[in-house]
Parts: structure tokens; sequence; C-alpha cells
């Protein structure tokens, strides 16, 4: 089963197109809701006024007044509304202030542009820069949103020995882009229980979140995950807020009411990856060693905390990359803007640190005269080493390897030195680039102990088994893989194992559907619970070893007969020999790491400065590979959005707000940008995973962006020298001043 | 305020006969008043191909489209690719491919593919890349959509 | 969505008499409406101001595309598709079937029109880059007759037209190319289909012993309106190939564009870039043996 490229169970239906997504589905009686925002960076809330020519009387309307219990989205810190309230603060321009509903949603639209607000302005921080200098304070007493400092060893008194190198480096922020925008539907019955259908990965989050809000208790809340017409961590937190909102205008009205997003709104409203700047100073030897390390990572965490801390962790810990240095010291601060609230997108504060050190690295390789394959051999951290947390690397960890079998599938030598003798007079120029990177698997240190995720396996009347977990489905293929794993552990066929529909009512908490710990920490908590029900139907004589599979269903059923339900539940135990220093950010910050090397061949117009990508090979070590097929394809999609950040997807705002929230002019890589992109997994089994699986969700976003402007500082190098390369997305525009400053400075 | 006007048309083979403001947008005809709701909105901009149908053999953007102009068409989606509860060979490679993995541009996908492959029977790859530029995927990166649009066009292709 | 959908009224005339008859009879009150790829984009977004459509789709006397004695003639409403599927098209005017391929995508193309491209009036569009380099004419009908223009006298200003209230584009004919030519096309977009054109310039030489006859340059995305490049086909004029004035060229095209910042582009990516492709094809049509 593990190790089988089984076809996903849900796939059928997406290709008869009757999967059932939340917009899809048919809620007779519903409103159609909508959602006015404060259009205003930042103010105090004044008043609100409705304009002429509707017929307000037929709306619902609701404000921060109607709301019945905490007016605050439970989060890391309750410090976002769900609505502004008269006399309170608007803090970035796309702040929800009110909501009406309406049967027509003609009508309604006409009706969001006609509500006026009285706002008394304030001047607005738009940019982590701003934020740092604090000529506005909006965020405490000091803009800050959540600081960390890693330390290792001392920097200080080495810098002094070594040849420092140092550059700065800026990510843009990223939009999601799911082709499902945000949806939700909701209701609230007649006994005051709030339900919601909706389009989201985190069922508790949004289960707690009603709670505060309603102030109602478990069973009065019940959240059911819909089809996800992609997540990519855009529908981690944000749902919390739209479910919220769709069930206050359902509880206002007594009806139903369906809260979906177009592209527009979502674009401007919703979360995105959260932008950086990324300081850095390295200090290498005379044998080409890092000596010592200095990174500051700032991120611009929007106007409320959201998933800032948390962000900023993962980025903070990957600030070192896959490099051995004695002396490193990270400093790393979100800061608060006037602008929407950045969240989680795929890779979650690594893809931003990992860019600036793998480009600093080819950086640093230029400046030292060294090959930047050998700069990083002689640097990689090898088994018996620790990382900036001091965290101690304990597998069998061969990263010169993963490089050269990357490097040999791009054939990176042969094309650099074709390169090399092609005639610089050619509008074209091609070069490769590579980038070495890993990824924490699973939530930072303590993050999963905190949780307790619980997951459990439950026989069914006709003696096949239900998997019952909250993760949710949203492309990964999460549901096969979760049969896979508990079909393996009980040796039955796929068929006979099935995955429970995610509804609160039904599922037990497994944590949220982030961090890449799907497959490793709910897989690993199935594998047990499904262990534990074999052995509970043999302890108690319903089952003996061995047995075929319609021996396993016959067990099944008379069990069901003498004991009714039969459930079985595993928990999450944290790793007895694993411990992490939240205060002071050391130990071991994963339970486990995937690695990687990615490796790409560009070829850079200098007509027009676009740049192409001609080949893209991405080399992984993810331990247990369970379903290979799906696997690569996460692979892919992963390096798509990679490749869409490095070199196209610019989100332009203006006055905090993002002027090109549409996508014709929020540009996604189409079939006619991308090469196949080649995928080889080495598989070296870990510990903690369902038969030795790790993480992958992640991983291939960190690695493309940096591969592919070290690419292009090699196509370009011969003609033009050294380019600052130093920011992504490095669209045409970028790199036609970035060559033109080379040329004339 | 318009008459609303009778519409006329094929869907998925059955001739249908609905009641409709002219300038509605043929995706909302599909979704809301023949509940066809495997065809999605992704942009309502025209870019991302998720509302693709055919119209009288041809992929459009059915968000752009106004009712009136479907007077008398053909009109596929999504559910009118399988026969009687058999998949087509498009819709049986994704499956086997993978190449569907959050599935809410495969409708769309799907029918620019079955429109791709009427007009050119064994496209390259090059060819598939072109011809499926107007759906826009976020999950898969392509890969696996192009594999299995080369392998619905049988034998007689480039080997891959 | 965010259009009103009760503001808006859709006629749907059976003939182009009817229409006619009708936009004389209401002048400046129905906006002509063909593939719908552009007014309904603006309608899905709550933007499309225009509440009357006239709906021309179905009018078969501005379909179709005809050889004539002085040119190809295309109906208004032939579709970018169609206009790719054209064999005549392919073999004498390639400009044109690269502007096609270059709209949008197939589901764009298969819906849009030549007629709907041209009176958009966007400064962006593909195709009427290659109309001005092949000198293309139009013919505007009213109820009260009808007149031909050449399509470089047509855009008087942003979203002008030298339309009067009343009349519609029929049809677009492009001369034959006489004997031998050249023939250059380039958009420049952010991606490789579904891109707004950063920089367009289309070339259409005729070359007669070893010179430049005449050589038309069409531009888009760097004026106002799609723009010809006269002060470059000025330096041009009579050249000899093997000896062109490049340096020369490229400076005039400063003379002839306008660019400007907006949401895709600087004014200064775009008037580098479109200096460049100027060059790339001078230089292309240069190294043609004499």
């Amino acid at each position: 089963m593990i190790g089988a490229s089984s076809i996903r169970k849900e796939g059928r239906a997406k290709v008869l197109g009757t999967a059932c997504y939340t917009d899809d589905m048919d809620l007779p009686g519903a409103l159609h809701g909508a959602t006015v925002r404060s259009r205003c960076a930042r103010g105090v809330l004044q008043g609100i006024s409705y304009g002429p020519g509707i017929p307000w009387e037929e709306f619902v309307i609701v404000t921060a007044a109607d709301i019945p219990g905490v007016n605050r989205v439970a989060s890391v810190v309750d410090d976002q509304p769900f609505l502004v309230g008269l006399g309170e603060p608007i803090s970035h321009p796309e702040q929800p202030v009110l909501l009406l509903a309406h049967p027509d949603r003609h009508l309604l639209e006409r009706a969001r542009q006609a509500v006026r607000l009285e706002v008394a302005e304030l001047p607005p921080v738009l940019d982590l820069e701003a934020s740092l200098e604090l000529a506005q304070v909006i965020y405490g007493s000091d803009n800050l949103l959540k600081q960390i400092r890693i330390a290792k060893g001392d920097p200080e008194p080495v810098w002094a020995g070594t040849t420092v190198i140092a550059g700065e480096y800026r990510t843009g922020a990223q939009e999601q882009l799911y082709l499902e925008p945000n949806a939700m539907l909701a209701e609230v019955d007649g006994a005051g229980q709030v339900t919601v259908w909706g389009s989201l990965q985190c069922p508790y989050y949004v289960h707690g979140a009603l709670k505060q809000l309603f102030g109602l208790d478990d069973r009065q809340v019940r959240v059911v995950a819909m089809e996800m017409g992609g997540g990519f961590g855009g529908k981690e937190d944000y749902p919390s807020l739209s479910a919220g909102h769709a069930a206050l205008l359902a509880h206002k009205s007594g009806r139903p009411v369906r809260l979906i997003y177009d592209r527009e709104e979502d674009m401007a409203a919703t979360t995105k990856r959260h932008p950086s700047r990324t300081r850095i100073r390295c200090g290498f030897d005379g044998a080409g060693l890092l000596q010592a390390l200095e990174v500051d990572f700032v991120l611009d965490g929007g106007a409320f905390t959201t998933l800032s801390p948390v962000v900023l962790s993962r980025g903070a810990i990957h600030a070192g990359g896959v490099y051995r240095c004695p002396n490193v010291r990270i400093h790393a601060r979100a800061v608060a803007t006037n602008t929407p609230p950045p969240g989680a997108f795929r890779g979650f504060g690594a893809p931003q640190s990992l860019f600036a050190i793998e480009r600093h690295l080819d950086v640093c390789a230029a400046r030292l005269g060294l090959d930047p394959v050998e700069l990083r051999r002689r640097n990689f951290l090898r088994p018996g080493d620790t990382m900036a947390t001091g965290q101690g690397v304990r597998e069998d960890l061969d990263l010169a390897g993963l490089m050269d079998r990357a490097l040999a599938e791009l054939d990176y030598h042969g094309k650099r030195a074709a390169f090399a003798r092609a005639s610089p007079d050619d509008p074209v120029q091609r070069g490769v680039g590579f980038s070495v990177f890993m990824h924490g698997c699973g939530f930072t240190g303590s993050g999963e102990a905190h949780m307790a995720s619980v997951a459990g396996v439950e026989g069914l009347a006709d003696g096949t088994i239900s998997v019952l977990a909250a993760s949710t489905e949203m492309g990964q293929g999460k549901n096969t893989v979760f049969a896979q794993i508990v079909a393996e552990a009980l040796a039955l066929p796929l068929e006979m194992v099935e995955v429970a529909p995610v509804d609160t009512h039904r599922v037990p908490n497994s944590g949220p559907t982030v961090a890449s710990r799907s497959t490793m920490m709910v897989g690993r908590i199935l594998e047990d619970a499904a262990s534990g029900l074999k052995q509970a139907l043999v302890q108690q004589g319903f089952l003996r070893l061995p047995y075929t599979p319609g021996e396993f269903a016959a067990a099944v059923r008379r069990a069901r007969e003498a004991l009714g339900a039969i459930r079985c539940y595993g928990q999450f135990h944290a790793n007895p020999r694993s411990a992490w220093d939240d205060v002071h950010y050391r130990g071991d910050a994963y339970p486990d790491y995937s690695w990687a090397c990615y490796a790409t061949a560009v070829a850079v117009d200098t007509v027009t400065y676009e740049v192409a990508v001609e080949d893209f090979v991405a080399v992984q070590e993810v331990g247990r590979v369970v379903n290979p097929v799906m696997a690569a394809g996460q692979i892919q999609g992963g390096v798509a959005q990679g490749i869409g950040w490095g070199l196209w997807e610019e989100v332009t705002m203006k006055q905090g707000r993002m002027a090109n929230n549409q996508m014709t002019n929020y540009l996604i890589p189409t079939s006619a940008d991308l090469p196949p992109i080649r995928t080889f997994f080495l598989e070296q089994p870990s510990a903690g995973g369902p038969g030795g699986a790790k993480g992958i969700g992640e991983l291939p976003m960190d690695g493309p962006a940096p591969a592919l402007l070290n690419a292009v500082q090699g196509a370009l190098r011969a003609t033009l020298g050294t380019l600052r390369l130093d920011e992504v997305p490095m669209t045409p525009d970028r790199l036609l001043e970035r060559c033109e400053e080379a040329s004339h400075g | 305020m318009a008459e609303p006007i009778q519409l006329t048309l094929t869907v998925n083979g059955a001739e249908r006969t609905l009641t409709v403001h002219p300038f509605a947008r043929l995706l909302d005809v599909l979704r809301e008043q023949l509940g066809l709701t495997g065809t999605k909105e992704g942009c309502g901009e025209g870019e991302c191909g998720a509302c693709s149908v055919l119209l009288d053999g041809r992929v459009v953007n059915s968000c752009l489209v106004p009712a009136a102009q479907a007077q008398g068409a053909a009109v596929v989606t999504v559910e009118g690719l399988a026969r009687d509860g058999e998949l087509s060979p498009v819709q049986s490679a994704f499956l086997t491919h993978n190449a569907a993995q959050c599935g809410f541009c495969t409708p769309g996908m799907l029918v620019a593919a079955t429109d791709l492959l009427s007009r050119c029977a064994h496209p390259g790859e090059p060819e598939v890349r072109a011809g499926l530029a107007g759906n826009l995927c976020r999950c898969t990166g392509y890969v696996k959509i192009v594999d299995a649009v080369r392998e619905a066009a049988g034998p007689g292709g480039e080997a891959r | 969505m965010r259009g009103y959908l009760p503001d808006y009224d859709l006629r749907r005339p059976g003939s182009l008499a009817e229409a006619l008859e009708l936009l004389a009879r209401e002048p400046g009150v129905w906006t002509p409406l063909a593939g719908g790829t552009d007014l309904m984009v603006l309608y899905n977004a709550g933007r499309l101001q225009a509440t009357r459509l006239l709906d021309l789709s179905a009018l078969a006397e501005l379909r179709g595309i005809r050889e004539e004695p002085a040119g190809l003639s295309f109906g208004a409403l032939t579709s970018f598709t169609e206009l790719r599927e054209c064999e005549a098209v392919h073999r004498q005017f390639p400009n044109l079937v690269r502007s096609a391929r270059a709209t949008g995508a197939l589901a764009i193309q298969n819906r849009g029109t030549l007629g709907g491209n041209i009176s958009n009036a966007s400064p962006a569009a593909d195709t009427p880059p290659s109309l001005l380099a092949y000198g293309a004419e139009l013919e505007l009908v009213s109820s009260a007759g009808r007149r031909w223009l050449p399509y470089a006298a047509f855009h008087l200003g942003y979203k002008r037209l030298d339309l009067a209230p009343g009349e519609l584009l029929a049809r677009i004919r492009v001369p034959w190319p006489q004997g031998r030519g050249f023939h250059f096309f380039r958009k420049v977009g952010t991606r490789q289909a579904q891109a707004i054109a950063k920089v367009c310039l289309a070339g259409y030489g005729r070359i007669e012993a070893g010179a430049l006859a005449e050589f038309r340059i069409g531009l888009g995305s760097l004026a106002p309106v799609p723009a010809r490049a006269r002060s470059v086909e000025a330096v041009l004029a009579g050249a000899r190939l093997g000896a062109l004035p490049i340096a020369a060229a490229q400076a005039a095209l400063a003379a002839d564009i306008s660019p400007i910042d907006d949401i895709r582009a600087s004014a200064h990516y775009r008037s580098v870039v479109a200096r460049n492709v100027l060059g790339q094809m001078l230089r292309e049509l240069d190294k043609l043996p004499g």
C-alpha cells in the first residue's frame, strides 16, 4: 500500500464534475451575503450611512453591535475584530465593517456600493520600512507583532578573521490564487446551533472561532469541510473570519446564508504570503568555510497578528539554510502595517529566508572566486553537526549526494560549459542555477505536543473501515494517503477503507491541514489507531491472526453486534528525546526535515528581458514516499508556484490596497510558460512518520526562486558581470533595471 | 429592464427551453437554472478557463457569453463528456495520471482538452501546452495534465 | 460578479438593415456587442457603462472572409479562430496569424472578433498593429450608405473613433501584398498566453531591387491608440538591405511613441523594449539577401 501509486479515491467525482464544492451546494431559502469594507487604511469609524435608491428595509444588516459573544477572531493573538464598531479603529483598507444579506445577489452588490462610511482618517504605515522607522506607531508601543532571536556560538570575535560579505534581499507578497475563491455557507437553527459549510483547511480553527463569536459550547457549533478548490494556506485562518460573517448574517436573519467571494474581493481582502526583507552577513575563512553568520529577517505582518508569529518562527529557523556554521545570530521581527493581514502560504516563512541565503551563497561564491557548487560542498551540514538552534543532524544526511544527483539530472556542468561557449552577441543568453534547502516537517518545537491531535478509525456496519480525522482534502490527496496508511496497517485492500466526511460532529480534532504534517503526523496517529483497533479485536476474541480481508470484515460486524459502535483513537505523543525551548529558540525545532536540491536552466531574452524556464529538475529526500504519482504532483505544483513567485507574480499595492486584484493583472504561469518539471525522490525512511514518510507539501516552494535568479545571473555574467539580483519577483521590468545598473555602474 | 427571452438550446445532447434575461451569463444559466454545477466560476474575467464549455463545438469561457448568443446552440459541459457512466478517454487518462488535484480547474480543462483532441488527433507537447494555455491550474504544474491529454490521444503520437 | 443585470437590455436584430435602422432611429443609445470578450469582462466587474447592447452576432452580412481583387476582406464578425484557420491568411498575411494566436487563449480567440477588437480601441490590442502594417481599410455602413477609410485614420484619440452615430464597422480589407514581402510581428507580454501586450510591433515591407519600396510599422501599447511609426518609416524609406540605418531608425522611434507607466509595465521598460524589438526586426530584415 505504502509506495503504491493508488488512484485517488476522490478522483472520479472530479473528472465527472460531480464533486461538490461550497458554491455547488444548494441551500434552499438562502440569502446572499456581502461584506462592506473600510476602504481607508487607517482611521476611526465615525458613522455609517445608507445611500439612496436601495430598498434598505429588505436587507439584513449586521454591524459589530449585533455580535452576541466576543468580537475577536480566535487566533494566535485575539487582536482582529470580526467587524469594526462605531468609534473603533480601522487598521487596513479591506477591513470588514458591516455585512449585508438579501435574496437578490445583483441588488446586493448595488447595495454594497451604496453604503457610506464616515472615517476620521489617520496617516497610515504602508510598508515594512515605514513600520521599522516608527514615524507612526500603529501597533503596541513599537509596531512589533513578534520578535525572535536565535543564537549559537558568538560571531562578534570571529568577523575580523574572515572575508565578510553582506547582502540585502527582498521578497514581495504572493497571492495563493486557488482556483476556487473563498466560499462559506451558514445556517443557524431554531435551537441556536450554528452550522457552516465551507472551503476551509482547518475545521477546528473555525469551530473555535465560532464558539467565541457566539458564546457557544462544542456541540452547538458544527463545521463541515466541503470539497476545496485549492488552499495552499490561503484558507487556513481566513475562513474563521468569513465563517463568522456568514453565521452572523444567518443568525440575524433566521435564514441560511451564502457568502461567496468573487475573485476581485478574494485577491484584495484575504491573506497572502508575507513580504520580507532579509539582511545577511557571512564570514568565510581562508578555506572557504562559513565561520560567522548574521541574519536580520523582517516580515511585513499587516494590520493584525494572525499567523505572523508562526511564519516568523519558521522563517527564522530556516534562515541559516543547509550549512554548518559555529557562530550564528538570527534576529527576526514581524512588524505591523496598515495593510490586509498576510497569512499562511505554502512554505510559511521558509521560502522568504531560504531565498535570501541561497541567493547569497552564489553571491559569496562569486566574491570568493569559488564555484557555487564547491562553496556549498565545503559547507553542507553533515551527520553529527548542529543547526542554528542546536538541533543535531541525526540522519544519514548526504546533501552533497543530493546536490550531485540534481546537477547530473540537469546536466548542469555540461550546460554551463556549453553556455559559456555561446556567442555574447546572441540576444538570448542561457544559464544554469541551483539551490539546496530543507523544510522542517510538522509544527515547530512543541506545537504538536500542545495540540495533542487525535485521530481514529471506525468499523462500519458492512465491515469496512472509516478514517476519522479533521484533515481536509484540497487536492493533495490526503484521503487516498490516509486510506493507504490504514489499509497497510490492517493488511486490507484499499477499497475497504474510506475517509469519513470532515464534519466536527463526526471527526476528532486531528489538527489543522497545514505545515506539511498530515501524512507524517496524522498519518502516524492513524497507523497507531488502526493497530489499536486490530489489537482490540484480537484481544476481545472477535478476530484471529492471520486473517483475510473477508475475515476482518466479519470480525468488525461481530464486534459491532456485541458492542455497538467500535472506534479506536490514537493521539500524538511527543518524542521524549525531543526537547525544544520556546523562549530561547534552542533544541529540536522540528521532528524531522525533508531535504532538496533544485536545478534549472533558463534563457534570458535581452531584447525583452523575459526569462524562459527551459528545464527544471527537483530532487528531494522525503523519507518514504507513500504515493509516488501524487507526490510527484505535489512537487510539480509547488515548483510551478515557486517559479511564478520568482519571475512573474507581483502584488502591486496602492495606499494599502492591492491594485492588481484581477487575474488579468496578477499573472500565474499557464501551461505554455512552464517546462516539464522533472521530479526525483531519494528515499531514506524517517523514524517519525508512518512507514517512514516525512512531509512534502511545502518543500517545493522553497527552492525555485533562488535557483532561477542564480541561473539568470549565470546567463548574464559573461555580458554584464555581477547583477544585483536580490528581489523577487524578478519581472522583466525589474531585470531591465538591474541590467542597466550593471552597465552604468 | 429587458424582456426575458425564450432560450432554446441543446445542452449535453438534450434540448432545453428556458426563460432567461438575454444578458444573463451562460455560466449562470448552466449552474443556476439547469443545475449543472460542474462548470465553475474562477475569475469572471475570461482568464482562468474554469468556466469553459463547448459552444457549437468550440471551447469558450461561459462567463463571457450572454445567454441570447446561445440561442439555438449546442452546448457541452463536463457533465456531457462521459457516456452512460463510462468515462471519456480524456477523463479516464486524467484519473490514471492524477491530473486532477483539487479538481476545480478540471471540468474546464477536460472540455478544453476534448476540444483540442477533436481538432488535433496527436498533439505533441508544445501543441498541448498551447491548446490548454487558457485553462489555469494552480495545483499540478500542468505536467500530469499534459501527460494525460497525450495518452488520451492514443497511439500515433510521439513517444514520451 | 458585480454587474447589475436588471440595468441591461440586449436587442438581437436578425439583419443588418434592421440593425442600421435601429441605430439611425436611436443614435447614441445602442452599443454594438460582438463576441463579448471585452464588454462582458467589464460587465462582470460592474464597470460596463453601456447598458443597451445591440447584439450583432446574428448578422450574416458581417461574417465571412472573401478573396476580392483588391485584397482579402473580413467581415467584422470574423473571429480570431476563423482568421487562424483561413488558408489565404496563412499564405499572404502571416502577421495576422501571429496576432490572432497571441490574443488571449483559444477560448477568447473562438469568440473575439476583428470588428470588436478594433472598435474596443484598446491601445494594447494585438491585431491592430498588424492591420496597420498591412495598410488595412475599413468599411463603415449606416442606413445612409457606406464609406471606406484607411484604418490608420480610424483612431482619433484614446477610445475615440471616426465612427458617426448610426455607423457600424462592417468589413476590414487588407490589400494583397505585391512582389517580395517581409513580415514581422512581435508581442511582448508577461507570459506566453492570456497576457496583455506591454509592447507590440508589426512590420510589413515590400522589397524591390534590394531596397525598401514601402515599409509600414504598426505599434501597440506605446501610444493612446494603435499607431504607425511614421518617423521610423521616414528614416527607412528607400533604404537598402545590407545597409539599413538601424541606429537612426531606433533613434527616430522616440518621436512615434508616448509610453506610460501602468499596472503592467513602466514607460521606461516600454521605451527600451520597443527600441530593442525594432532593432531586432531591422537586423532580421537587413540580413535578407538583396
